[in-house]
């Protein structure tokens, strides 16, 4: 009860955040050159003048920026991004077609740098200064700037062209009609090495928070207290040290979660993910505003959900937030 | 409540006699790695001022036969790409093009996150509302996208594309300085320039600003990494700007030949590698340098 | 308590060495320390910060921060046994069992993620063998046994939900849980109010007294000594000065250092009153109130109002020094800041010279700023570290249109003022010492020429010694230049010595206010009387000591 309340406060933080993004979407969509109208007589192959003006008036791009404004907002409150005139249908339908496949690709890659990260991070700690600390570090600051097309790149030439170990693109075979477990492994295939692509640079990023974390923690004064109680090493690490060196982990978590979306951007092109990455990347190169701007919106919704997601979960785990 | 025993004052004696840049020196020295960072920063230095040595014209135009492999003619030491364009001066124009986006943008976003940071963190109230639910919505839009939107729209020039990083990237700094800020105002002697009759501006500028860059300072070899990785992903899609060369660039179309001619993605692939690893190591040795809190065990 | 136990010291310390990481500002932190403990008795460690006094008790835990700091000599006896010959698994049974530590700071010595329950039930689970059930009671009846209203909820607290007493009396219960024979307690009553500290000294002492536990109580406050310490033991710079039984050490010191400690404390006899009736009155204040309001703006939660100054009136008289005196959360230190106006006061005057400081605009704020200047209590805090001495004492004549050379000039006669090297001008902050910083801030104050010094605990960061000589000069100051003090501070032995009046807060009021002399000797008000009465060492008159020289 008190978690759902604390969960509705978070939410209602959410407000303004989501009008804002609106409000700049909207801005970007009238700084870019060329409106609806354009596109649609672009698409129809040329009309006369007075259609064109007849059109305008009928999607109100007549009116004042702001009555403009207001509608665009109704409009997007209500999932309506408009109309996409590359894939001839509503904007809405083409993002839900690729949601899916992009919030796998994320929630593995996460998933896999989170923990491997946050174990990597805690080992390199615990022996701090020590050869094993020194290898996992430094492979951290490679991981952590080897740019992810890069890695996807080599990887490709690596594992698919070299050893044909793995699928050099796509989410899965096509025309294999696989069903059951098959299906499921031949998706985990192709996911491989697009999660290592796109995960690497952050679970070089939550090794090397965690192995900061975790030394830091084990300085504070309560660990002190329970080595004075006779608790031993091991007691320390997980009772003492672990649970808090993670809040500024999970910190992060949450705020990176932006930043991994739009990673998959590249790591999507690179392996033919139909994922939201790959459609944002086409929309570009295709000018196709509607698609780009509705994009950007269920993103920020993906992400603000995600966040408030990591937010219970450090409520949970800080026992110092008071949950009213 | 007492000082602690304090059994290290080391710093404190020893800066008595030497300059200030001569102890973070030798602070800094002490990170190995960190030296190699800096030393590696050089190379990309030195690479991106004799850039026109290499190649005085136009490292676009092509230098001999498409598609050699490195180490085969010595008029082409890294060989060429499919269309017969020199890849070693492809790399050092490279290096011009992403130090420049690297500092540029950086500067950039360091500076619209100072102004918005400071402010929100000295003033606090709605001011801190409102300006951190803008940055907040900024955040919320993944990076990459809100630059790929922003370069669709401005068109694909350098100076565009240099903004648009810079615009996509000073949220994290805002955040910094902001926290610092608010740190740093409730100290006593921000409370006793103001007793002094200092006003807001002097104070932000002045009194705060000095103190709260040091980890600013760090966390701008970060932005640079990250700004470099930007620019040469949105290359490497082909977005960049045609004009210049751009390890991106060269990755990207390395990609249609990958298959045959890996080498041409691999090399300017390890180039981008090692500047944002030279930058990631500069980062630790001043954060060591300057945070001098964390001792080595 | 066993007569043979009795007997043979519990902790031996012979000949103690330890050595610091190259770079500090000695070799060795301990040089020889000979000590013991008995049962039944509280052996009183006591030393100024860089003693090494703590790290004697890292010694005896074998919790010392190695390779960097690490023991080089002598040898420690714990029941007769050698601990430097255990193995680290021996010494793991030993921590926690038969050697119980409190710690200074109950706030960071309680992990903020454990129930106070887990806490105390992870000793019980280490060393004993009792059941789940068996350990939850045992909790609860060890927060019983340190006098913590309703044990039974408190068990389930996190360490943030309870008070800072409690929390320390919690510490306390786990120490003691599986009555050791020995309990290192350092500095345990350092973090915590007046009253606080003198309930836990008396809760340490009833326990001690009931389990024949010897006590190594570390500790600076020389009024803490004298209220619980057996034996004494003076540490200066890592070697051992004095020791002796508590009555001899604290009225016939032999040692110079100890006598010159000693003579620092202040002792609770007010000075002869001054006659101030006469003099002008320069700042008056009426009917003050702050209130904190919910924190953060329209989107985070909101917290109770909290009334940190609820109508407080007082006036200050030319060459006058006013106390304001109280615990933390009296709301002393909001008085200081809405007298200065750094923060707004919700209503009330604050008059100077006719002139109200709340309401006055910019520009004359700003003037009148120059009669009002601060020392503040943190000396690290307060000094902007990345200016130079001069500048800092310059800036506020510089800031009111002082030309920069001549306020430059006056910055190095004020340096000699506050009894610093005009040498100091060109150094920074950190280069200096607590007391010495001090110096420096009371230089920037008095750089302005003002008519008011408001000093928020000017000295309680500082050593004894250290303390004694700031205080020296302000008083000094305060006669040459004619300056009204309002001094804030929770210390009231410092109050009694400076203090002409005093007027005592609590919870945001003022509950009573008189002559220094009057207020000690014939408290009216009841809070009052409870504050006096928990001075520690209140009944221990520092002796004087014919031709020491304090400094």
């Amino acid at each position: 009860m008190k978690l759902l309340r604390y969960g509705l406060r978070r939410l209602l933080q959410a407000v303004p955040v989501i009008l804002l993004i609106t409000v700049g979407t909207f801005l970007l969509l009238q700084l870019a050159p060329g409106d609806t109208v354009d596109a649609l007589v672009g698409d129809m192959g040329g009309a006369d003048a007075q259609f064109i003006a007849r059109l305008r008036a009928e999607y109100g791009l007549d009116q004042p920026v702001w009555v403009q404004l207001w509608r665009y907002m109704l409009k997007l409150f209500q999932f309506d991004f408009g109309w996409s005139f590359v894939y001839e249908q509503p904007v809405s339908a083409v993002l839900m077609d690729r949601l899916g496949v992009t919030l796998l690709l994320m929630a593995t890659s996460l998933f896999f740098a989170f923990t491997i990260g946050v174990a990597l991070g805690a080992i390199a700690a615990r022996r701090a200064y020590s050869l094993t600390d020194n290898v996992i570090s430094t492979l951290g600051l490679v991981f952590y700037s080897t740019p992810s097309f890069f890695l996807g790149l080599m990887m490709i030439v690596l594992f698919s062209v070299k050893l044909g170990w793995l699928p050099a693109g796509g989410i899965e075979t096509i025309a294999a009609f696989y069903s059951g477990l098959d299906y499921v492994i031949d998706v985990a295939l192709h996911l491989v090495m697009p999660t290592a692509a796109l995960s690497l640079i952050y679970l070089a990023l939550y090794l090397r928070l965690m192995r900061a974390s975790v030394l830091e923690t084990a300085e504070q004064d309560y660990v002190r207290t329970a080595r004075a109680k006779g608790a031993g090493e091991t007691r320390l690490m997980f009772h003492h040290i672990m649970r808090n060196a993670l809040l500024p982990v999970v910190t992060l978590l949450g705020l990176q979660f932006s930043t991994v979306l739009g990673g998959s951007v590249v790591v999507e092109t690179i392996f033919t993910i139909p994922g939201l990455g790959q459609l944002a990347y086409q929309s570009v190169v295709q000018r196709d505003m509607n698609t780009l701007m509705g994009i950007i919106f269920l993103s920020a919704v993906v992400v603000l959900v995600v966040n408030f997601l990591t937010d219970l979960v450090y409520a949970r785990l800080d026992s110092r937030i008071e949950l009213r | 409540m007492r000082e602690p025993d304090t059994i290290l004052p080391s710093a404190k004696l020893q800066a008595r006699d030497e300059g200030r840049l001569r102890v973070f020196w030798r602070r800094y020295r002490r990170n190995r790695a960190a030296v190699l960072g800096l030393v590696l920063l050089g190379v990309i230095i030195l690479m991106a001022l004799t850039a026109g040595l290499i190649e005085p014209d136009d490292p676009l135009r092509r230098a001999g036969e498409p598609l050699t492999w490195p180490f085969q003619d010595w008029s082409v030491p890294l060989g060429t790409d499919q269309l017969g364009r020199d890849i070693l001066a492809g790399i050092f124009h490279g290096a011009r093009i992403s130090l420049l986006i690297g500092v540029v943008a950086t500067l950039i976003a360091i500076g619209i996150g100072i102004v918005v940071g400071s402010i929100a963190g000295y003033f606090g109230g709605w001011v801190d509302d409102v300006l951190m639910r803008v940055t907040e919505a900024v955040q919320t839009v993944p990076n990459f996208v809100l630059l790929l939107a922003l370069v669709a729209i401005l068109g694909p020039s350098i100076d565009n594309i240099i903004l648009a990083v810079g615009i996509v990237s000073w949220t994290a700094p805002a955040r910094l300085v902001r926290a610092e800020f608010m740190s740093l105002r409730s100290r006593e002697f921000v409370e006793a320039v103001r007793n002094l009759g200092l006003g807001d501006t002097a104070i932000i500028f002045k009194e705060i600003l000095p103190n709260a860059l040091p980890p600013v300072i760090v966390f701008a070899s970060i932005v640079m990494a990250v700004s470099i990785l930007l620019e040469s992903a949105l290359a490497f899609l082909g977005l960049g700007d045609p004009n210049y060369a751009s390890w991106g660039n060269m990755i990207g179309q390395g990609r249609n030949v990958l298959r045959t001619a890996w080498y041409c993605a691999a090399i300017p692939g390890i180039a981008i590698l090692l500047t944002v690893l030279s930058f990631s190591l500069l980062g630790e040795g001043l954060n060591e340098a300057l945070n001098p809190r964390q001792k080595k065990g | 308590m066993s007569e043979d136990a009795a007997d043979r010291p519990i902790l031996e310390i012979e000949g103690l060495r330890i050595a610091l990481p190259p770079g500090a500002d000695r070799p060795l932190a301990l040089e020889g320390l000979d000590l013991t403990v008995r049962a039944g008795e509280i052996v009183c460690l006591v030393g100024e910060s860089g003693s090494g006094k703590s790290l004697a008790a890292g010694a005896v835990m074998r919790l010392l921060p190695e390779p960097a700091v690490r023991m080089t000599g002598g040898t420690i006896h714990f029941e007769g046994q050698d601990l430097a010959k255990l193995s680290e698994r021996q010494m793991r049974q030993i921590r926690g069992d038969r050697i119980g530590m409190i710690f200074q700071e109950p706030m960071t010595a309680l992990n903020p993620q454990k129930t106070v329950g887990w806490q105390i039930d992870e000793v019980l689970k280490l060393h004993t063998d009792l059941r789940r059930k068996a350990r939850r009671t045992r909790a609860i009846e060890l927060l019983e046994h340190v006098h913590i209203p309703d044990p039974a909820s408190t068990v389930n607290a996190y360490p943030h939900q309870v008070s800072g007493g409690q929390r320390q009396r919690v510490m306390i219960a786990m120490a003691l849980a599986l009555q050791p024979k020995l309990v290192i307690a350092d500095e345990p009553t350092t973090a915590l109010d007046v009253t606080t500290q003198l309930q836990i000294l008396k809760l340490i002492r009833e326990l001690q007294e009931e389990m024949g536990s010897g006590i190594l109580f570390i500790t600076h406050d020389f009024g803490v000594v004298a209220e619980i310490a057996d034996r004494v033991a003076v540490l200066r710079e890592g070697v051992l000065v004095e020791q002796g039984s508590a009555t001899e050490v604290l009225n016939r010191p032999r040692h110079a250092y100890t006598r010159a400690l000693i003579a620092s404390v202040p002792a609770l006899e007010p000075p002869p009153a001054k006659a101030l009736d006469a003099a002008p009155v320069v700042l008056e204040v009426e009917g003050l109130i702050k209130t904190f309001a919910a924190r953060g703006g329209f989107f985070s939660g909101r917290r109770q109002a909290v009334k940190a100054v609820d109508d407080v009136s007082f006036a200050l008289r030319r060459g006058e020094t006013l106390g304001v005196v109280g615990e933390s959360g009296s709301g002393k230190t909001t008085v200081s800041r809405c007298v200065t106006r750094l923060i707004e006061a919700d209503d009330g005057r604050v008059v100077i010279d006719g002139d109200d400081i709340l309401e006055a605009s910019r520009a004359r704020l700003r003037a009148m700023r120059r009669d009002v200047q601060m020392v503040f209590q943190d000396p690290m805090a307060s000094l902007n570290p990345r200016k130079r001495v001069v500048d800092l004492i310059a800036q506020g004549p510089i800031v009111h249109g002082t030309p920069r050379a001549q306020a430059r000039e006056r910055a190095r006669e004020l340096l000699e003022l506050v009894e610093l090297s005009p040498a100091a001008a060109d150094r920074y902050p950190h280069e200096f010492s607590g007391g010495q910083r001090q110096r420096i801030g009371i230089a920037r104050a008095l750089a302005l020429e003002p008519k008011i010094l408001v000093a928020d605990e000017p000295v309680s960061a500082l050593d004894v010694s250290v303390q004694a000589q700031v205080l020296r000069l302000l008083a000094d100051l305060r006669d040459r230049l004619h300056l009204s003090l309002l001094f804030v501070t929770h210390d009231l032995r410092v109050a009694a010595q400076l203090c002409d009046r005093v007027a005592v807060m609590e919870k945001g009021r003022i509950v009573e206010i008189g002559p220094t002399a009057k207020l000690f000797g014939a408290p009216e008000h009841g809070y009052t009387k409870k504050l006096l009465a928990s001075i520690p060492g209140r009944d221990w008159t520092p002796p004087v000591l014919e031709g020491e020289d304090a400094a």
